[in-house]
């Protein structure tokens, strides 16, 4: 039936890839050709992936910038009310967190079994001790009356001399209530932004904890470096988010 | 060709459905639930969007007796609110969203790509979950109370004024977001990375490229909707004020955040359709597609052109002057990639050898409807008359021109037109021209009069309206009667066939793609050995030649054999 429109040249070894000669590994799902062409096609759907994940923070990201451009003096003041110690110890634990992950998947390339669930490990407790950091900030927050929506106070703005630990630093000038209370859409952009990156952060140590006991069942080391590659790309992700959200809440202008 | 149609179809005496296939492949309810093949999820897809088409429809069929007469009579106005929300999102984010790319666009990628599925089959399996977590949700707002807000969720209504079920559905709206960003991410990777050899760029068929550009706009304009989404969420629940004007939030940025997802979201739904029309113009014209690369890059163009002009849906909002005309400008540019695919279509046609099986008549009606859906669109493009015209009825006959006189019809066409290859038997060709028909008439009595409607002046999404509009209501409503049948047609026909029909062959259009060189229904490998492409798409010329060299020979093995008996 198909002969008269045969188009299609049946040619068993012709994929340009070597194919069918040795044995299959485990890992080669049926609908791929080669290794290659799986962790190609895996890598590209992880870089996908995460060009979603941009779009998705880029609302965010929006919002921070218009509403940033209009109550400028209220998005200065408001960044005062962030602990930059705090902040500023963070960015370093997630960028040593970032290169525990690379290493780890430099030790799964080499088949460095301990070196793998080692790195895995120190990965996992950095992400751990950023997420005990930021519940510390986000207590002070709750302290200082700065949750929007629940119970938000601006009198840290209004009268900067009822903060005197703030007001020792930045000697910030009473702000009129209209602007004082457009305070609350930075801390809500600041808990939107940090939050959502924090549940990224959440989801990457869940999936970490799986893969530390994959890795001492030696999952990663057989050659197959697909899945920690991918997952090094999303927490390296998660870090850059941060390097972005460091400086344009705690940082940018806060001197003036 | 002599006679009026291509049809060939085996000995209906001794042909057989193949034993083996992806259907027969393993039995029960699990091995469809779990599977990983991108038939069988097409399938549960099918299913699944077929439901909530009739659902969907159900309330269009309300909608359309409440406006019968002026007065609000069958149903309470919040009813009717919530009736046409629940319409709106049901068929945008349950049926036209999903609809070709994750029934035919499933089924058919890989095969037309000569891989054996796509190239994350638990992320196409994941995807159809969420599908129907986000549909069970919708179905639990509809019977909790149901929402009105309008499906466009505007603020400050949806975060302030109303009580009814926003949250329930917009986590549903959240759900089926993903299902479509997992849909459109693995035909994006598929595209690249499994193409057979010789498959090159410019071999694929245009139904391919269609795919790859609305796939772009699901994976790029889905999460912006899945974070404004997530917003209105904060702002009901908290009240954060981020759309709040009160607490210096501004409403507007809602609507562009809504809007930069929601505006590439038509051309989500219309590409694909798109790509279904180039097939079977192209098959049943029995010629190459006029202008191929013009056709696929026109794709990319409507794509990339359709993320710079979501702010036409906001010219009646106080954005700047110089905002709208820079948008309407832009619009205006959407309208050239959309002409070159109708005027490829047109030229495909001409000096064709043209017959009229279901497909093409759906396709006919495709190319009318969206031709008037998308002119029209100019008018509402155009910032002028748009303020005149937008809120009323001339954009309701708009947007169902394009999507349901475009989308709809190239769904349909395509369903016809791969039915052979899914189930492996014809549907009866008789019934279902009468039935395509039937959706033409239909259509055009309901939406017509609607664009009359608009232009005087009645407003969209009120249960009651002044007397004098009573003419063309009832028009428009004995119209969606009769589209109404026009729908429920296939839906008996292709039931019936699935036992009753001809068998259909490898071939029944003598089409060249690669998924017409397989058995139907196809194995679950799809191809027993990886096929190599080693010509253009659509090469019609060279199978005609083919052709008739093989029917000279069968001829003569005839007269072998009849001398021999």
């Amino acid at each position: 039936m198909s002969d008269s429109t045969a188009t299609v040249n049946g040619a068993p070894e012709a994929h340009g890839i070597p194919h069918g000669h040795e044995e299959h590994p485990a890992y080669l799902r049926h609908h791929f050709a080669s290794v290659e062409q799986q962790a190609d096609t895996t890598n590209f759907a992880m870089w996908l992936f995460l060009l979603t994940e941009i779009m998705f923070f880029g609302g965010l990201f929006t919002a921070y910038l218009i509403y940033r451009n209009w109550y400028y003096p209220a998005f200065v003041a408001a960044s005062h009310q962030l602990n930059i110690f705090w902040g500023t110890a963070n960015t370093g634990v997630l960028i040593s967190s970032s290169f525990t992950m690379a290493m780890g998947v430099w030790c799964a390339e080499t088949r460095r079994k301990s070196g793998l669930v080692l790195c895995l490990v120190l990965t996992f407790v950095l992400g751990l001790v950023f997420l005990g950091i930021k519940t510390i900030e986000y207590s002070e927050k709750v302290e200082k009356h700065h949750v929007p929506g629940f119970h938000y106070s601006v009198q840290a703005f209004t009268n900067p001399a009822s903060d005197p630990e703030t007001y020792k630093e930045y000697k910030d000038k009473p702000m009129p209530l209209d602007m004082a209370r457009h305070t609350e859409l930075y801390f809500f952009l600041y808990f939107a932004m940090t939050g959502m990156h924090a549940l990224h952060m959440i989801i990457g140590i869940a999936i970490l904890g799986f893969m530390i006991f994959r890795a001492r069942a030696g999952a990663y080391t057989t050659g197959h470096v697909t899945f920690v590659e991918n997952f090094g790309l999303y927490w390296h992700f998660v870090d850059i988010v941060w390097i972005f959200l460091f400086p344009l809440l705690y940082l940018i202008s806060r001197h003036q | 060709m002599s006679t009026n149609t291509i049809v060939s179809l085996p000995d209906q005496s001794t042909a057989r459905i193949p034993k083996t296939n992806f259907i027969t492949k393993e039995n029960g309810l699990l091995s469809w639930l779990l599977t990983g093949d991108h038939k069988r999820i097409a399938i549960l897809y099918l299913i699944s969007i077929t439901f909530f088409f009739f659902i969907g429809g159900a309330l269009a069929g309300l909608i359309r007796l409440e406006l019968l007469t002026p007065q609000s009579d069958l149903m309470a106005t919040d009813t009717y609110n919530k009736v046409f929300t629940m319409h709106g999102v049901v068929m945008i984010f349950l049926f036209l969203v999903p609809s070709v790319p994750a029934t035919l666009g499933n089924f058919l990628i890989p095969i037309m790509l000569g891989a054996k599925d796509l190239a994350l089959p638990k992320i196409n399996l994941l995807s159809w979950y969420l599908y129907v977590v986000g549909g069970i949700l919708v179905l639990y707002t509809m019977i909790s109370g149901g929402v009105d807000t309008g499906w466009t969720f505007t603020t400050p209504l949806s975060t302030h004024y109303v009580n009814t079920n926003v949250m329930s559905t917009g986590l549903a709206v959240f759900i089926a977001g993903f299902s479509s960003i997992f849909t459109g991410l693995n035909f994006i990777v598929t595209i690249h990375k499994m193409r057979c050899p010789g498959m090159t760029w410019f071999r694929m068929p245009l139904f391919v490229w269609a795919h790859y550009a609305a796939s772009i706009l699901m994976v790029l304009g889905t999460p912006v909707l899945a974070i404004a989404i997530v917003l209105v969420a904060l702002e009901r629940t908290v009240g954060i004020g981020v759309f709040d004007p009160t607490k210096g939030g501004d409403p507007l940025l809602f609507q562009h955040l809504f809007w930069f997802y929601s505006h590439p979201a038509v051309y989500i739904m219309i590409l694909p359709g798109m790509g279904v029309i180039s097939e079977v113009i192209s098959t049943f014209s029995r010629k190459r597609v006029f202008g191929y690369t013009a056709v696929a890059f026109s794709s990319v163009a409507i794509a990339v052109f359709g993320f710079f002009v979501w702010a036409h849906h906001m010219f009646i909002m106080g954005i700047s002057n110089y905002a709208m005309l820079v948008f309407s400008l832009l619009t205006m540019l959407v309208a050239v990639p959309s002409a070159i695919k109708i005027f490829n279509w047109t030229f495909t046609l001409y000096k064709g050898s043209i017959t009229f099986e279901t497909p093409m008549l759906y396709a006919f009606g495709f190319m009318g409807l969206f031709t008037i859906g998308g002119l029209t669109g100019v008018f509402l493009g155009t910032s002028g008359t748009d303020i005149h015209l937008t809120e009323t009825y001339f954009i309701v006959a708009h947007f169902h021109f394009v999507m349901v006189g475009g989308m709809l019809m190239a769904f349909l066409a395509g369903i016809h037109f791969w039915w052979p290859k899914i189930t492996g038997r014809m549907y009866p060709e008789k019934i279902s021209q009468l039935a395509a028909v039937v959706t033409f008439i239909g259509f055009n009595f309901t939406f017509f009069p609607q664009f009359i409607l608009g232009t005087l002046g009645m407003p969209r999404r009120y249960a009651a309206y002044p007397p004098e509009f009573q003419v063309l209501n009832v028009f428009s409503t004995a119209g969606a009667t009769i589209l109404g049948v026009g729908y429920l047609l296939p839906v008996l026909y292709l039931t019936w066939s699935l036992k009753y029909g001809e068998i259909a062959g490898n071939n029944p259009w003598q089409a060249t793609g690669l998924e017409w060189q397989i058995q139907s229904p196809p194995l679950t490998e799809n191809f027993t050995t990886i096929p190599i492409m080693d010509h253009e798409a659509y090469d019609y010329e060279w199978l005609e030649n083919q052709t008739l060299t093989n029917q000279n020979l069968e001829n003569q093995k005839a007269k072998e054999v009849a001398s021999v008996g």
